[in-house]
């Protein structure tokens, strides 16, 4: 590597999980793909909700309820500002990126009728394939899929050619958790509303890499998930333009979402709350606000050079081991390595780091369609965050070796 | 072979992984016992065969032979074939009712225990499963034949 962009040592001393064994061994995390760790600063701002101020929000007249609601709406205004939204209210806190999307899959179903067509990737996830076609079901609207190519890009020039009138609204996410692939976003946001249609992005994956400014880009809607940016689990963002939100309709009724209620009618509270029905994840809202804050105190633009350094060492260190193929080599990618020793099964590969204590992912990554394209039963994935190391890049090496010894 | 109890041929199992120092001669040794597991006759290998639950696919046939069970199988993955290749010395040639009333303690013991959680994406749980529903069913049908 050329330069050490961040003082990586100090760093890692904020991450309490990172010191300990596994299996006997100091752990080596690479499967940030799936869930980032969190720093103390996080876990601190979490006790400090449990410790001093837990209440409701947004009703209570009394001290404790208004700090937890201004903390809440404060955590609401960073995520505002990490991703440039103009409005406040266009940031939808959801359970994670899944209800984010489902939010918007149901909604839809009043906007479309038989004969509109749904445009998806090629490289989805699982739970973001499954959405659409239940709303292709409700709405009688067709689900028409972005291919891709061998190096994992998506083929753009079949997306461009074939959408029209009758496209209302593409799905695709920024970048694939399955091969890292960075998809051109731009182009299709630009494509997309050239016809009229809108565009959601899942962000999960791209968010702990690259900032989205969502009115640079133009964006409709788009997704993020808290625990793969260093954040607590079960908290996300739905962001969507203002006119949007407006016009879907409510996902779940429920408290907080009301303006009044009688038994002849009720009415929708405004922006964002005619989407937060109940109460909500406070503490993982406040804690979503504090790990942007610890983002922030490093930098994301020093991250993501960190990151495409350790990416580009990584892929030459394991291109090195003998019968290893790498799936997903699109030009611009995140910093994740999906793999397969030549013979041998990725579930063999993966047990066998996690007795070397090096947690990585195996399996088809909730994302089949791209293992059939490929004819495979999976890969082994390892995704680096900030605070990996050249170091444990070279035990993620040294194991697999070992590994294709043993299992040759 | 006689015929010898499942307990007893547990316990034969639990004292050769018993001598191995450390996780890597386990495993090496899984994967010899992987290499050679019976293995299952290609017409069987279909979907009707495969245990769900399990990250590799394993495929899982039982046949009667007298009044005996009797296993093959198969396996994507070594490690998994060794895995199976385990319970099938331990369950394999056994009557189905010697099949549904054995433990499975023995696993805890060899050091395969993290493969027990239900999580793990091996599925040893489901294969233990399987193994004893084949039991269950070679037993109903032997009782309502009978």
């Amino acid at each position: 590597m050329k330069e050490v962009l961040l003082d990586i040592e100090q760093i890692r001393k904020d991450f309490p999980i990172l010191h300990r064994k596994v299996n006997g061994q100091p752990l080596v995390y690479l499967d940030n793909a799936a869930t980032s760790q969190t720093p103390q600063q996080v876990i601190d701002a979490i006790t400090d909700y449990y410790s001093r101020y837990n209440a409701n929000i947004h009703r209570g007249v009394h001290s404790l309820s208004q700090e937890a609601t201004d903390a809440y709406e404060q955590a609401r205004r960073k995520i505002q500002g990490h991703f440039n939204a103009a409005h406040p209210e266009e940031i939808i806190f959801t359970s994670g990126t899944t209800h984010a999307i489902n939010l918007v899959a149901q909604g839809f179903t009043t906007f479309l009728s038989p004969g509109d067509e749904i445009w998806v990737s090629a490289l989805e996830h699982h739970s973001n394939i499954v959405p659409w076609q239940m709303l292709c079901e409700r709405s009688g609207a067709k689900l028409r899929v972005i291919p891709m190519n061998e190096n994992g890009e998506l083929e753009l020039d079949v997306f461009k050619s074939n959408v029209g009138p009758q496209t209302k609204l593409v799905f695709v996410n920024h970048v694939s958790n399955a091969l890292g692939t960075i998809n051109p976003i731009e182009a299709i946001i630009e494509t997309a509303h050239a016809v009229g249609a809108a565009v959601l992005v899942d962000g999960a994956q791209a968010a702990p890499h690259i900032v989205a400014d969502f009115q640079a880009l133009d964006v409709d809607f788009y997704t993020v998930s808290a625990h793969k940016m260093c954040g607590p689990t079960g908290v996300g963002v739905l962001y969507g333009k203002k006119d949007w939100l407006e016009k879907l309709p409510p996902y779940q009724g429920g408290g907080e979402m009301i303006a009044t209620v009688s038994f002849e009618e009720t009415t929708y509270a405004g922006l964002p709350h005619k989407f937060e029905a109940g109460t909500p994840n406070i503490c993982g809202g406040i804690a979503f606000g504090a790990a942007l804050d610890y983002l922030h105190g490093i930098g994301m633009q020093a991250i993501q050079e960190y990151e495409e350094e350790l990416l580009q060492y990584a892929t030459e260190k394991l291109l090195a081991i003998p019968g290893l193929k790498i799936y997903g080599e699109a030009p611009e990618k995140t910093s994740v390595i999906s793999f397969n020793l030549e013979g041998i099964h990725p579930y063999d590969v993966g047990t066998l780091l996690d007795q070397m204590g090096i947690a990585v992912r195996t399996g088809h990554h909730c994302a089949q369609p791209i293992m059939d394209f490929y004819k495979i039963p999976g890969t082994v994935r390892a995704s680096f965050c900030f605070y990996n190391t050249q170091e444990e890049v070279d035990r993620l090496t040294a194991g697999i070796d070992k590994a294709r010894q043993m299992l040759s | 072979m006689e015929n010898r109890g499942i307990q007893e041929i547990q316990e034969e199992i639990v004292d050769e992984f018993a001598l191995f120092d450390d996780w890597m001669q386990r495993y090496e040794y899984m994967i010899e016992l992987g290499k050679s597991l019976p293995q299952i006759a290609p017409e069987f290998k279909t979907d009707d065969h495969l245990i769900k639950g399990c990250q590799s696919k394993v495929w899982v046939h039982a046949h009667l032979d007298e009044d005996k069970l009797v296993f093959t199988a198969d396996s994507e993955a070594i490690i998994t074939k060794g895995i199976i290749a385990i319970l099938i010395r331990a369950f394999s040639n056994h009557k189905p009712s010697e099949i549904l009333e054995a433990e499975t303690d023995f696993i805890d013991e060899i050091g395969l225990k993290e493969h027990l959680s239900p999580t793990r994406a091996n599925g040893l749980v489901s294969m233990i499963k399987q193994l004893k529903l084949y039991a269950v069913a070679y037993q109903a049908q032997a009782e309502s034949g009978a």
